[in-house]
């Protein structure tokens, strides 16, 4: 609130300076990203907020959402427990506690690395060099992948449109920045629970408050690491557990979870080629071998058999022609017999008829 | 060179790089197996 | 015409004066003109008139069971198909074409069901020609499915071809078979894990026992199950409803498959639960078992991975294929439970009760109108092209 528009101007010339220059970190592989030098953020003091609304009155006109089916001065609203809607880009929700009703604003928390920035896959959502995280909805597909990626559970889907339906989510009244104006719920708010400044600036005040006052604030700036860190940050008197704001988030953000996941990418279509045509080759190999050697042992058996076959006949052979021998043997044998029997026999004749000659003489 | 100073646009930048290098290996790796097998026969 | 002569001429099945209205084709066209209606209102009246997702829930069972199940259940074509190409088990070459044609049907229909999932369908394409999130996952999976889903469809094309009897562009298609299914296996590799992938952007949603470092191979791997125990389900029923539409070969390979693919599905079904609990030790997430998320794990651990696992080996052992067939259906259904698991039930936990999601009926029918239209499709095609049986002419071809 109590920020001049042209210091204010300023901040944002230095921030597009900044960028436009550069630093001179970030060389070599263990980069940190520390986010843009001058960004902008929004710093809730959650002990100073009374839960009166102004700041969603303000949102609604500011950015020219319908009306709501209770008016914003209805502060029955706040006994239910609610969250961001299409309608609604911040809800303050009321939370009954020991001492007093504590109040606490939900609205896009502006993540240093968006975790809705990273989940999109046409890169709708865009960490600004100023601060805010914008959504650029004449890209968007509606897949609402960022939605289940946002751990703030903030962005919101028009689910009852059925041609433009868009994401909706606070924009920290980005176009009214760059105008030099302040957020609308920033600028309404009676208590200065809404803080709006340089992130670097609204972390020294948070700091100093705490120092200030020990005994009143909880020693903890919600949003410094939490997801990676945020750009609206939350000063509050209570645990924050105690209020719906989770603690258990970590402080590793978005992109880092998923790193290690994207960089296996390229390591499976670098070496997966590679690994599968190689066991190709080499089952293509043992099939060839095998068909060689199923080749090799059909004729090894083709021959073994022919030899076989051979010496089989050989012998075969070798006993006809034994065979035959003995056959012959005996054939001249019994030829010889036959002769030398006929022979005597004629001998005998003979001699008979000499016998005969002589009896007859 | 573009300074990064949020490692989700960095990734945006190198992831976008890293795919384009992703095409052309797979490219490459077939035409590289013709070449390597080209004067094998059968 | 009997039936035998329809197998070999592949002509059309049905019998003049055979009835159109069975039992099946009624129901099936109950659920399509069911399904058709309840798209004119999706497309009319916007995802909130049929649907109950909210800004807790943006994911339904339509990115639940259609695409994360949907993909994992038509994992079967790349599984089988570097089972036979690469790993040179040619005896199963007979699962390859039924493989192919699920997978390919199951991814085409799964970027049909994305149509009624995304908010502004006609800018599905918007990732790869408008501006290119690269940090996303989802891009990642965007890419790989639309690239899988053409591998798949040129493998695909040589049934078809034999079929209207394109002898030159058929013999084209299958010289590609390599290549096809070298990429084929590193695609799916990329998204089957990528998917699980998708979750590891939200540490504090997911309830820890199911959120893991190691999501994305927790996804590969029970992809492998999910793909080798489809093939064996598929098979089975396609055995029961189309045995006529089968030659000898797949007939005699069928066995040999189940057991094959049993046994392989047993194996990694081991290694899965192996992993499984070592997911617990790394997180030291062991205090969560005894609470009543707890105890769903463990139904999910031991009656959904451990259980089929053995029973598996069990029906291996003993040549059961009657066990096989019946695990290969437990098999599936714990990973359909798993997907859910990690989209819906253990997704947003620390929700109260009331909060949480619960699918519409009009959800439900188009699910099941997007299945019931798988079907249809793999009866049409099978009925007629050379699937289930070797085209007389391209035999002994491959
Ligand atoms: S709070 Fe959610 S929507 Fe806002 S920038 Fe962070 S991740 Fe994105
Ligand atoms: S819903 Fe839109 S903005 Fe959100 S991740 Fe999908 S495409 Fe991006
Ligand atoms: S910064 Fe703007 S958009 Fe965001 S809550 Fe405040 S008024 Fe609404």
């Amino acid at each position: 609130m109590s920020i001049s528009r042209r210091k204010f101007l300023g901040w944002l010339g230095a921030a597009g300076m900044g960028t436009a220059l550069g630093s001179t970190a970030n060389a070599a592989s263990n980069k940190h990203f520390s986010g843009y030098p001058d960004s902008v953020g929004v710093l809730h003091d959650i002990s100073r907020c009374v839960g009166c609304r102004s700041c969603e009155a303000a949102c609604n006109k500011v950015n020219e959402l319908p009306p709501p089916d209770q008016p914003f001065t209805d502060l029955s609203v706040l006994d239910t427990k609610r969250r961001t809607t299409p309608e609604a880009h911040t809800v303050v929700n009321k939370h009954e506690l020991a001492k007093t009703p504590v109040f606490n604003k939900i609205q896009c928390n502006h993540c240093l690395e968006p975790a809705c920035a990273s989940a999109c896959f046409v890169s709708a959502f865009k960490k600004t060099a100023e601060g805010p995280v914008s959504y650029d909805a004449s890209v968007c597909v509606g897949c609402r992948y960022c939605m289940v990626a946002c751990p703030f559970e903030v962005p919101t889907y028009e689910y009852n449109k059925a041609f433009t339906p868009r994401v909706m989510k606070c924009t920290m009244c980005y176009p009214r920045i760059m105008e030099g104006k302040l957020p609308g719920c920033v600028e309404v708010c009676p208590k200065e629970a809404l803080t709006f400044g340089k992130r670097d600036d609204l972390l020294k005040v948070a700091r100093k408050r705490i120092e200030k006052h020990p005994d009143r604030y909880i020693d903890h700036i919600y949003g410094e690491k939490e997801m990676g860190g945020t750009s609206w940050l939350y000063l509050s008197d209570v645990p924050f557990a105690d209020i719906g704001m989770r603690e258990d988030l970590g402080v590793t953000s978005a992109p880092q979870l998923t790193a290690g996941a994207l960089s296996g990418v390229p390591l499976v279509v670098g070496l997966w080629p590679v690994l599968l045509t190689g066991i190709y080759a080499m089952t293509k190999r043992k099939e060839k071998i095998s068909q060689e050697e199923t080749a090799e042992a059909v004729s090894l058996a083709i021959a073994e058999t022919e030899e076989k076959g051979a010496e089989k006949l050989s012998a075969a052979l070798k006993k006809a022609e034994k065979d035959k021998d003995m056959a012959i043997q005996k054939e001249v044998k019994k030829a010889l017999e036959e002769v030398k029997k006929t022979f005597e026999e004629a001998r005998t004749q003979e001699e008979t008829q000499e016998e005969q000659k002589e009896e007859k003489a | 060179m573009h300074e990064f100073y949020v490692l989700q646009e960095f990734m945006l930048h190198t992831k976008g790089i890293v795919y384009i290098l992703m095409v052309a290996i797979l490219l490459g790796m077939v035409g590289f197996w013709h070449f390597l097998t080209g004067r094998e026969e059968d | 015409m009997s039936e035998e002569s329809a197998v070999v001429t592949g002509k059309k099945p049905f019998v003049p004066g055979k009835s159109l209205l069975t039992p099946f084709n009624i129901i099936a066209g109950i659920i399509v003109i069911v399904g058709l209606f309840i798209t004119v209102l999706r497309f009319t009246k916007g995802l909130g008139t049929v649907t109950n997702l909210d800004d807790n829930y943006p994911w339904g069972i339509w990115i639940g069971f259609d695409l994360l199940a949907g993909v994992a259940l038509a994992a079967g074509g790349y599984v089988t198909s570097a089972a036979v190409y690469i790993f040179g088990m040619k005896r199963f070459h007979s699962a390859v074409r039924p493989a192919i044609l699920t997978g390919f049907l199951g991814y085409a229909l799964v970027v049909f069901a994305l149509h009624y999932d995304v908010g502004r369908a006609w800018r599905l394409p918007y990732p790869f020609i408008m501006q290119q999130g690269t940090t996303s996952l989802l891009f990642e999976v965007a890419a790989c499915v639309a690239l899988y889903l053409t591998v798949l469809f040129i493998e695909c094309t040589p049934a078809p071809l034999e079929w209207l009897g394109f002898k030159k562009a058929r013999n084209i298609a299958v010289k590609l078979t390599m290549l096809l299914t070298i990429f084929g296996v590193v695609l799916s590799t990329l998204h089957q894990s990528s998917l699980g992938a998708l979750f590891l952007l939200a540490p504090s949603k997911l309830h820890p026992l199911w959120y893991s470092g190691y999501l994305p191979v927790f996804f590969f791997v029970s992809s492998i199950i999910a793909g080798l125990s489809m093939v064996i389900f598929e098979s089975t029923l396609s055995h029961h409803y189309f045995a006529d539409k089968m030659d000898e070969t797949h007939m005699n390979e069928k066995e040999g498959v189940a057991l094959g693919f049993g046994k392989a599905a047993s194996l990694v079904l081991a290694g899965y639960f192996s992993i499984k609990v070592i997911g617990i030790a790394v997180d030291n997430n062991w205090h969560y078992l005894a609470t009543g998320y707890g105890a769903w794990f463990l139904v999910e651990l031991i009656g959904f991975i451990a259980l089929p696992c053995l029973l598996y080996a069990v029906g291996v052992r003993e040549k059961n294929l009657t066990l096989i067939k019946w695990t290969s259906g437990l098999a599936v259904l714990g990973i359909i439970i798993n997907r859910l698991n990690v989209c819906l039930i253990a997704f947003n936990w620390h929700l109260p009760s009331e909060d949480k999601y619960f699918p519409h009926w009009m959800e439900i029918g188009i699910s099941v109108f997007i299945v019931t239209v798988g079907i249809l499709v793999f009866r049409f095609v099978v009925t007629r092209m050379p699937i289930l049986y070797e085209h007389p002419d391209y035999k002994d071809s491959h």
